[in-house]
């Protein structure tokens, strides 16, 4: 048994197996063109539209870093709370591929442009600290298109040369879970900043896991395999599950775990040897006699400082201390800029506590059975806002407000005039509504004897049809009021 | 004009400028004279019918405040030149037409020069006798079945077989120098980051740099002047204030402090050698100048240092060259067999060893030993002219430790081949300015150069050097026109 609920552990006969999981992560640096050349990088163009002869490597074609790219990886640097390297280097990687036009990758291979640094999980015993390696800045590579044709491969290059930040965690994570959350937390990092826009089907985030396993309670590594290119956290989750487990096979059963590149085949739910360490690229690094060591001041980087946005941990701390949400209320909605930024814009003319129910409760339910992002709402900040304070004022229950709020998903309409087109306003004059009540213990005479003589439960009865009556108008609090006077 | 080919860059353009000549005339008259010298077979690639087109076109409305107004010119086949093939002297890019212009062609014709043609030249600019090139040898018009040097082979047999009155080649190791010492032309390396590399066919990037090759060192001065710019398309470009070398040209160099380096007197240099440096010392004192001897300790590691740097990156830099995208292909049974194929058959063999040197020195387990160390004494032999130039402002050198050699004496034995570049490559390394001039003869009557080495961003200083020693050395070639029947 495991001391703390989260702690994952494979268990075979007698022996408990901890997983032990680092990611390169890459991600896209969001900018408007490549790390060294001036083409665009949108994405869903048609093919080899978007290549310059830098990124087609023609002959006398030479790089030039484009500072843009380098102040969003000194940004994410900073967001990682990680050490920015003033002086950096562009090295490069040397392998032959059909969708590597220069033969070569542009990338950093000994002195990155950032180097270590953390980043915090909120798991659900409480946080972890994931250790940040390094972040580096490299070159994509171009698209292989193997199945258009039987005989041909096909090359499109809009992807060569866009700029990657790759991402090394150090050894720290245990569990699928947490490289979910370790990502997520990344991806949400890096949206706050706007350095990557985390879109994972567009392949602006996806990783390499490593993967080892041991003996629960060893100190020392086993031997590790990487899962190359891994593009959903959910596959991520697969693959670890069924790579560790191949792992503690092997173990249990007397074998040795080859060091190796494995690949994930999706279809089939499991890792595949792709090459072993024997067949390992040599890569042979040496530094781009083409671009001059990158050199960022103390000016530069102090400069990126400042322009650095309040980040979810922050934000969350200030929700939880100002707010007072609890953790988890603080949590979900700090984890994606764009619902921070909602949330903030409801709360600006509205009640704290019931706009951060509507929005976990309510509005993400009806966003989540529309499939829509918090970007794409049917209901404007202004207009929950709106409808929040109807219900704070008692110009609509509870319950009536559900039934504007989901009249406002159709389409951004004024919560005000629903109410007011639909006569849906709560009735609070104590006159009517005694004539209401007294009319309903008219009509239900046996059940107010019986109440009387001490069934007490019945007053809910009168409630309900006094709502009932008043077609759910009727202002609970006072019906209740005026009810035990009239009973 | 019957004589328009011996006139030199700096009488053609006072000519056109004065409207004595014609753009068309001085056109027509090298395109005539290269027609009739195929035999040197300088030329890879002819574009006479363009080059009479556009003098047309420039007489026909002169803008005569050019530098170069109407200026024929043909240049090294490793500048990308728009809409004309571009080899590099390779198989690989036999077909090669670019859509764009190095910066450097792109600044002589913004001066108003007109391209006649691409220079052969060894492979990838490697090679010191350009025999490497797939378009065949050249003739040093010196003489018969003699090599014009390399790489710029095809550029210096033009220049001093005036088939054009000026010329731009590239040098990695010597490839200006060595081949200008070898036809008794002026070829200046300059430093590093002086003129752009955008455009040029890369060997070794770290090294390469264009230069103007001219029959003397006013005319040298001039395309400096002309090439010589700022490219932030080139992030090792440098922005440094540049001279108006051929404006400010002077042969007052009295006082100029002229270092000797010790360590270039080599184990078995050619008495002749030997005695065209003294000569040049003499040379240098009768104008004035002051000799001081000097020691650059680490000059003896230059050339295995750069047999380790140039390669590396080399090997790099040719791996684009894979018959994907552009270029030879050779057809394979899949990726890696098309690839094999299209390099083996693309490449010559000089190429491909020094591919396979650079892969080797760059491999994990071997690249600490040969390719950190190299670089590690690269920055020994920088800091050796750092401290000599705080004693001299210029260092005098022979070119190369022989003159011309035979066509096929040194093909089958590479190192005897790369000894060639003794005194050049120290220079690259450094990323310093130097400029060979014609300085004597040999035994043979074949032409010797003298190089005279400046520190950093000081062309205008050797050039004044070379152009104070070129008036006392009085040099002239001997060139019969052997080839022409």
């Amino acid at each position: 048994m495991s001391k703390n609920k989260s702690e994952y552990l494979i268990n075979r006969h007698d022996n408990q197996y901890e997983v032990v999981i680092g990611l390169e992560v890459h991600a896209q640096v969001s900018s408007q063109s490549k790390l060294f050349s001036t083409s665009s990088t949108k994405f869903g163009a048609e093919p080899n539209t978007q290549v310059s002869l830098v990124d087609a490597a023609f002959p006398g074609m030479l790089p030039v870093i484009n500072e843009y790219c380098v102040k969003q990886a000194i940004k994410t640097g900073i967001g990682l709370k990680a050490k920015i390297n003033k002086r950096s280097v562009f090295d490069r990687k040397n392998y032959f591929y059909a969708d590597l036009p220069q033969g070569y990758q542009i990338s950093q291979f000994k002195d990155p442009i950032v180097g270590e640094g953390k980043v915090i999980l909120d798991m659900p015993d409480g946080q972890k600290e994931v250790g940040i390696e390094r972040l580096h800045l490299e070159q994509d590579a171009g698209k292989s298109i193997h199945d258009l044709d039987p005989k041909n491969t096909f090359v499109d290059l809009n992807r060569s040369g866009v700029a990657l930040m790759e991402i090394v965690s150090k050894p720290d994570l245990r569990s699928p879970d947490e490289v979910n959350a370790y990502i997520k937390k990344l991806r949400s990092i890096m949206r706050y900043l706007g350095t990557c826009d985390g879109n994972m089907q567009e392949g602006s985030l996806r990783a390499d896991v490593n993967v080892s396993v041991r003996k629960k309670g060893s100190k020392d590594f086993g031997t590790r395999c990487e899962i190359k290119n891994v593009n959903s956290i959910k596959f991520m989750q697969m693959a670890i599950e069924y790579e560790a487990n191949r792992q503690v096979d092997l173990i249990e059963d007397g074998q040795t775990i080859d060091q190796e590149t494995r690949l994930f085949d999706t279809k089939k739910n499991e890792t595949r040897s792709m090459r072993s360490k024997e067949d390992a690229h040599d890569y042979r690094y040496f530094p781009d006699p083409d671009l001059l060591p990158l050199e960022v001041s103390d000016d530069f980087i102090e400069n990126l400082k400042s322009e650095i946005p309040e980040l979810p941990d922050e934000k969350k701390k200030r929700f939880i201390e100002k707010f007072k949400l609890s953790p988890y209320e603080a949590n979900i909605l700090v984890s994606d800029i764009e619902t921070s930024n909602y949330f903030e814009n409801v709360i600006k003319k509205s009640d704290v506590k019931l706009a951060t129910n509507w929005i976990i409760g309510e509005l993400f339910a009806a966003l989540n059975e529309k499939n829509l992002e918090i970007t794409e709402s049917p209901i404007s900040a202004g207009n929950l806002s709106k409808l929040i304070n109807l219900i704070k004022d008692g110009t609509i229950s509870g319950k009536i407000a559900k039934t504007v709020f989901e009249q406002m998903m159709e389409g951004d309409k004024d919560p005000k005039k629903i109410v007011e087109e639909k006569g849906l306003k709560q009735e609070s004059d104590p006159k009517a509504l005694e004539a209401l009540i007294v009319k309903v213990i008219d009509d239900n005479r046996d059940k107010a004897t019986e109440y009387k003589s001490g069934k007490v439960k019945l007053f809910g009865f009168f409630v309900g049809q006094v709502m009932k009556v008043s077609g759910g108008k009727a202002n609970p609090q006072l019906v209740n009021e005026i009810l035990k006077k009239k009973l | 004009m019957s004589d328009i080919t011996k006139q030199s860059l700096s009488q053609l353009v006072e000519n056109i400028k004065s409207k004595k000549l014609s753009s068309s005339e001085v056109t027509k008259a090298f395109v005539e004279r290269s027609e009739k010298s195929k035999e040197l077979n300088a030329y890879i690639t002819e574009d006479y019918t363009n080059a009479l087109n556009k003098a047309k076109t420039f007489d026909e409305k002169p803008n005569l405040d050019l530098k170069l107004p109407g200026i024929p010119m043909a240049v090294k086949d490793l500048f990308c030149t728009k809409d004309l093939r571009t080899t590099a002297g390779s198989k690989i890019l036999n077909n090669f037409v670019p859509t764009y212009e190095s910066t450097v062609t792109q600044n002589i014709w913004n001066e108003g020069a007109i391209l006649t043609g691409k220079l052969n030249c060894d492979e990838f600019a490697m090679g010191s006798s350009n025999e490497t090139s797939f378009f065949g040898n050249v003739q040093n018009p010196i003489d018969k079945n003699l090599v014009p040097g390399g790489s710029s082979g095809g550029s210096s047999s033009a220049v001093a077989a005036q088939l054009t009155p000026i010329t731009i080649g590239t040098d990695t190791g010597g490839s200006i120098r060595q081949p200008a010492s070898f036809t008794g032309t002026v070829g200046l390396k300059p430093t590093y980051g002086s003129c752009s590399r955008y455009g040029i066919v890369a060997f070794a990037s770290s090294l390469d740099q264009a230069g103007p090759m001219a029959q003397n060192v006013k005319d040298c001065a001039l395309l400096q002047e002309v090439i010589s710019t700022y490219d932030e398309k080139d992030s090792t470009s440098i922005d440094f204030k540049r001279n108006e070398y051929s404006k400010e040209l002077t042969k007052d160099i009295k006082g100029k402090k002229i270092g000797i380096p010790k360590e270039y007197r080599v184990d078995g240099m050619p008495k002749e050698i030997e005695s065209l440096w003294k000569k040049g010392i003499e040379y240098a004192k009768d104008c004035g100048a002051e000799i001081i001897d000097i020691s650059l300790p680490h000059t003896n590691y230059a050339l295995p240092t750069y047999y380790i740097v140039a390669p590396a990156e080399a090997s790099s830099n040719l791996a684009r060259y894979d018959g994907v995208k552009y270029g030879f292909r050779a057809e394979g049974e899949n990726l890696i067999d098309m690839y094999e194929k299209t390099r083996s058959e693309g490449f010559g063999t000089e190429v491909q060893r020094r591919i396979m040197i650079g892969t080797y020195v760059l491999s994990s387990g071997y690249y600490d030993a040969y390719y950190l160390k190299a670089q590690k004494v690269r920055k020994l032999i920088k800091n050796d002219f750092d401290d000599a130039f705080k004693k001299v402002d210029a260092i005098l050198t022979p070119s190369t430790p022989s003159s011309a050699f035979k066509i096929g004496e040194k093909t089958n034995d590479p190192v005897s081949m790369y000894l060639n570049d003794i005194f050049t490559v120290p220079v690259n390394l450094a990323g310093l300015p130097g400029i060979s001039i014609p300085a004597g003869h040999d035994a043979k009557g074949y032409p010797l150069g003298l190089q005279i080495i400046g520190n950093a961003f000081d062309e205008q200083n050797i050039l004044n050097i070379a152009y104070a020693m070129e008036e006392k050395i009085n040099f002239k070639n001997n060139i019969t026109d052997w080839w022409i029947k």
